[in-house]
């Protein structure tokens, strides 16, 4: 089994190509009427003709069934190896999935949709390995005929008599554009003379039945309407769009009451097809009665009607009510419903009238809602899987114990009572018996009850005769006051259960929602929900989630801390990825040991619980499958909520603190620019007074004053600087520019600090223009040029160059300074660090000229220069 | 070089309108020793009451004002005035620069600045005031460079310097603003048209080959400089 299971990497390999690809595949679909119209053939001769135009084509499944014509096309195409599956000793060759999402063609032909897959594949049809292929969005072209469409399956079975086991939802058809491969009859009667049709096993014996003209003539319409169907709702799409909404009536809406069995699932297609021929919403709605809840195994059945009407696209709803009739007929007015759609069952006239016919009463009370009453053939209302709680050898041996406890006590009480008088204490038996919530011992007890109270009380004692003929009377009221007593006592004690399971359910909904609401922080909710999760699925739980690299973890336990292996986390992320469940209970993967669901809140997915329980059978119940459903739904949106909460709230603290950072550094800004500002202009008009003011002695201390507040104002800058890049309120604007330009600024801007070197400029003419944030590498330059001005000997020369080294621009600032001790050459560019051999400067200019040119893809270091002192090189990406 | 002597009938007067005394101090200490007359406004308010009542020949606005901002100050005084107005900003606030400029602001000045820079200003600027007086002139020069506005030629020293009509447009948008900041908006709009195909790129590739035709070092232009992020500028005229 290991062997068949998809591994690990190409699960994780899936989901990286889905995430690379993104977009939904589209699916075409060549539809036939029957078998031999040449599917196979169209499909393959689309397909070689989008690989002539050089379209990238694997052919996924294409069963020729010999056919030399077939055959001959499926030649120059890539074809797909099958998946070899052992199954009960058959080697059964199936489309294999993996493969498929491996290879990631452009478009894959996958033949005969409606196949089952053998066990052991990932999915149970072969339609959901399509759907699969579509999410990870690869296109599909497949075949199909009509009578494998759900809801024309029962009408198919009517016309030809061969029920379709095989049959795929027709949303599949809906999102498919549709090409109908039209045979007519007579040809295709004639090809079957020829033996060019090919038959599986299973329909040969019904062949001459099948391919009569008549029947094929039929599935003809069928095929042709289903195609005008799907043209009309494309026509109809369109122009919804173009035309204004008013010029189309109000819509009608269709409701279909639902029960067990399968006449139900006829109901449910025949509203389908309804609905879509009046272009209506639908509803499907379960009524349970309060007064008489149907047995597990048929509400199950129920339910999976309704799945059915969910398939076919339907608003499905359970509700309850007291009277059936009514709980119906007001939710038909809730929602609107102009048409309801029952089933009319035909019954033994006898139980029509004790029990009055629902379908009188749903006509009587309708008011003006339509009703339509479809006909079922003679058929009972059977329960497909009979599912009854398990009676054990133990509740009969405690029913058989009862009796003997009351045979006792009536030995005890005969001598003082009269002998009619036992029958009650027997009837006691049985009731008691029938508390424990058994039909099968309650209605033991009450027969044994008979028997005991005629072998040993009546007389004769001791013998199974009766000499008085009234007693048969007894017995006979006594029986059916028994059996009544078990059967009602029965019927309360399920109705007990039942209400006694929905309140712990609701309870533990209520418990979750309240916890989760009082929760914050992912690990702590899913901590709770796991909790919860566990003691109420009685299942070892795993809640899973992505970390900060994406990657799905485990976050929670229910008991001891449990990792996962390689092959289950894979599972999850599947899950995780698709939105889907998986695992025990599902169509995908069912043989592994635990569910994986979803928690899919309203933008996605936010994990993913592993639900292991102690007892298989209990999860399967749909109920149960239901209600673990919107647990996971609830604990999602919990997740999402936290998330969005949290979010909001670091947004605003990241707000709050780019708001006061703002303010603080405008306020620095302002306060010490000014005086600076005050400072410096009053030294230079001193300085610039004409006249003799002032002596040399004085003038040298105004130059003073001038250079000093001039650093002081350059250290503000940078100190300014510095803040806003590393507060991110600096934005790159990166246009191409001259770098002659950006260089000429900053020449000027630092005229003064240069004056007493000779800057030389070594910049080609043909220099392309770089792309570069202008403001800032006017920095740059600014702190190189300043960086070189204060650590060299003034009439020192200061070299400037650029040149264009493979694909960056690499420009030198060197100096013939006393350059830079080893040590020196890294950390010149930290913060506040101060070379050893310098004597001024807080080292923030080079910090900048670090951040600016990092920033823009680039590098920048220091080097010592032959003949000595230093070099500082950047480099600046060109692209 | 006192203003006098620059040919103003009278001395000029700048209003100041600056929020800072001791700016406004060592201001009045070098402008008043240049000949010019000063007249200081502390706030928004103030400022726009005094250019109304005395007529400056030139302001110089700080945008920091305590009562109102310095651009509605900027604005309101636009719509009556054209006397030519100085900015003072924080340096690498490009943006205020260029929202000063597009306001109707002359030219600015960022803080902190030398004493010699601020003269030269204002002396670009009132010396576009008498020119403007006395219809501009048709030549541009500045030392070996001449623009012939009228004759769409130009020559550098003895030597004509061939150019694209597209170059010759550009150095006449900014010789006819010569001395003060012409935006990069404005000149995409005057050589493109308003919904041309200029692009900044395109801009600074002809800024780019101007230069080399007509500066001897285009590292270091004499003539055509570029403020950063700003726009252009081409040197007032001696």
């Amino acid at each position: 089994m290991a062997a068949k299971r998809p591994t690990p990497e190409s699960f994780l390999q899936e989901a990286r190509q889905e995430e690379e690809r993104g977009a939904r595949g589209k699916l075409k679909i060549f539809l036939g009427a029957a078998p031999g119209v040449g599917k196979t053939y169209a499909m393959l001769d689309a397909a070689r003709l989008l690989r002539s135009e050089g379209l990238d084509v694997v052919v996924g499944v294409a069963e020729t069934h010999g056919r030399r014509e077939t055959e001959a096309l499926l030649e120059g195409l890539e074809a797909l190896p099958r998946k070899i599956v052992d199954y009960r000793g058959i080697k059964l060759r199936e489309f294999d999935i993996d493969a498929a999402l491996a290879r990631h063609p452009a478009l894959m032909l996958v033949d005969e949709l409606a196949h089952t897959n053998a066990p052991g594949c990932r999915h149970a049809k072969r339609w959901q390995d399509a759907i699969e292929l579509l999410d990870r969005g690869i296109d599909v072209y497949a075949t199909l005929n009509i009578q494998h469409l759900d809801s024309l399956n029962d009408v198919v079975a009517q016309i030809t008599g061969v029920t379709i086991r095989e049959t795929i939802p027709d949303s599949v058809l809906e999102r498919a554009d549709v090409e109908l491969i039209d045979l007519p009859p007579e040809e295709l009667l004639a090809r079957l003379k020829q033996g060019k049709v090919y038959f599986p096993e299973q329909a040969a014996r019904a062949v001459e039945n099948y391919f009569k003209p008549s029947n094929l003539a039929a599935l003809r319409e069928l095929s042709l309407r289903a195609t005008a169907e799907g043209v009309g709702a494309v026509v109809e799409d369109y122009r919804r769009r173009q035309a204004p909404r008013a010029t189309w009536p109000t819509s009608d809406r269709l409701m279909v009451c639902v029960g067990p069995g399968p006449y139900s699932a006829k109901l449910v297609r025949s509203t389908k097809r309804m609905a879509v021929r009046l272009k209506a919403e639908w509803t499907a709605v379960f009524v349970e009665s309060e007064r008489g809840p149907l047995s597990p195994a048929a509400r199950t059945s129920a339910i999976d009607n309704l799945r059915l009407a969910e398939r076919l696209g339907a608003e499905t709803l359970v509700i309850s009510a007291r009277d059936v009739v009514e709980g119906a007929l007001d939710l038909a007015r809730q929602r609107n419903v102009t048409q309801i759609v029952v089933g009319k069952h035909i019954r033994p006239r006898l139980i029509e009238l004790l029990r009055g016919s629902i379908v009188d009463e749903i006509i009587r009370k309708s008011g003006d809602i339509d009703v339509y009453v479809i006909t079922s053939e003679a058929e009972e209302v059977r329960v497909a899987t009979p599912r009854r709680p398990r009676t054990h050898g133990r509740d009969y041996a405690f029913a058989a114990l009862v009796v003997a406890v009351c045979t006792a006590a009536c030995f005890a009480i005969f001598p003082y009572l009269a002998r009619t008088n036992l029958v009650m204490v027997y009837l006691l038996g049985t009731l008691v018996v029938a508390m424990r919530g058994h039909r099968g011992p309650a209605l033991f007890a009450s027969l044994a009850g008979v028997l005991c109270f005629d072998y040993f009380f009546v007389p004769p004692r001791f013998s199974f005769g009766v000499s008085d003929t009234q007693y048969i009377i007894t017995f006979l009221i006594m029986a059916a006051v028994a059996v009544t007593i078990s059967r009602l006592a029965v019927r309360l004690q399920n109705r007990i259960e039942a209400s006694r399971l929905n309140e712990m359910r609701t309870a533990a909904m209520h418990a979750l929602s309240r916890r989760l609401a009082a929760t914050r922080g992912t690990e702590a909710i899913l901590a709770a929900a796991v909790e919860h999760v566990a003691q109420v699925f009685e299942a070892g739980i795993v809640a899973l989630a992505p970390d900060a690299t994406g990657a799905l973890e485990p976050k929670a336990w229910s008991g001891p801390r449990r990792e996962l292996d390689a092959k289950e986390r894979s599972v999850a992320q599947w899950v995780y990825d698709l939105g889907q469940s998986a695992g025990l209970g599902t169509q995908t993967l069912p043989v592994v040991d635990a569910l994986y669901a979803p928690l899919v809140g309203a933008e996605g997915s936010v994990g993913v619980l592993r639900v292991e329980p102690r007892e298989r059978e209990r999860l399967l119940i749909p109920d149960q499958m239901l209600l673990l459903e919107s647990f996971a739904h609830q604990i999602a949106l919990a997740l999402e909520v936290d998330r969005l909460q949290e979010s909001a709230r670091q947004s605003h603290m990241r707000a709050e603190t780019e708001r006061l950072r703002s303010s603080l550094l405008s306020a620095v800004s302002h306060d010490l620019r000014t005086p600076l500002a005050a400072i410096l202009g009053s030294a230079d008009s001193l300085l610039r007074r004409q006249g003799p003011s002032l002596d040399e002695g004085g003038r040298e201390l105004l130059r003073n004053i001038q250079e000093e507040s001039q650093r002081l104002s350059k250290l503000v800058q940078n100190l300014i600087e510095t803040t806003r890049l590393e507060s991110g309120a600096v934005r790159l604007t990166k246009e191409p520019h001259s770098l002659e330009e950006v260089l000429g600024a900053s020449l000027e801007h630092v005229g003064h600090v240069l004056a007493g070197h000779e800057v030389t400029t070594d910049v080609p003419a043909d220099l392309p223009l770089v792309p570069l944030d202008a403001i800032l590498m006017e920095q740059v330059f600014v702190n190189l040029l300043d960086n070189a001005a204060r650590h060299t000997p003034a009439g020192t020369p200061i070299d400037l160059s650029a040149r264009i080294a493979a694909d960056v621009l690499r420009v030198e600032v060197a100096d013939r300074g006393p350059g830079l001790a080893p040590e020196d050459l890294e950390r010149v560019f930290e913060k506040f660090y101060r070379a050893k051999s310098a004597t001024a400067g807080a080292g923030l200019g080079l910090a900048i000229g670090k951040a600016v040119v990092e920033a823009h893809g680039g590098r920048i270091w220091a080097e010592n220069r032959a003949g000595g002192g230093a070099v500082f090189v950047f480099t600046l990406p060109l692209r | 070089m006192t203003a006098r002597e620059k040919g103003f009938g009278r001395e000029p007067t700048i209003l100041i309108v600056e929020y800072e005394l001791p700016i406004i101090h060592f201001l009045r200490a070098s402008l008043v020793e240049r000949g010019y007359r000063l007249i200081e406004a502390t706030s928004g308010r103030a400022a726009l009451e005094l250019a109304a009542s005395r007529k400056p020949e030139l302001v110089l606005l700080d945008l920091g004002l305590p009562d109102m901002e310095g651009l509605e100050v900027l604005s309101r005084l636009r719509q009556w005035s054209s006397a030519p107005v100085i900015v003072l900003s924080a340096r690498g606030q490009e943006a205020e620069k260029i929202a000063g400029l597009d306001a109707g602001a002359d030219d600015y000045l960022a803080k902190p600045f030398g004493v010699e820079e601020l003269l030269a200003r204002i002396r670009a600027a009132l010396r576009r005031l008498e020119g403007r007086v006395g219809e501009s002139e048709p030549v541009y020069r500045r030392g070996e460079l001449k623009v012939d506005l009228a004759a769409r030629r130009v020559w550098l020293g003895k030597k004509e310097v061939r150019l694209s009509p597209m170059q010759h447009s550009f150095l006449a948008v900014l010789a006819r603003h010569s001395g003060r900041i012409v935006l990069q908006g404005q000149l995409l709009k005057e050589l493109w048209g308003p919904e041309g195909g200029g692009s900044p790129e395109s801009l600074r590739l002809l800024v780019h080959e101007i230069r080399h035709r007509i500066e001897r070092d285009p590292v270091r232009p004499r003539y055509l400089k570029t403020e950063p992020g700003v726009g252009y500028r081409l040197e007032s005229p001696d």
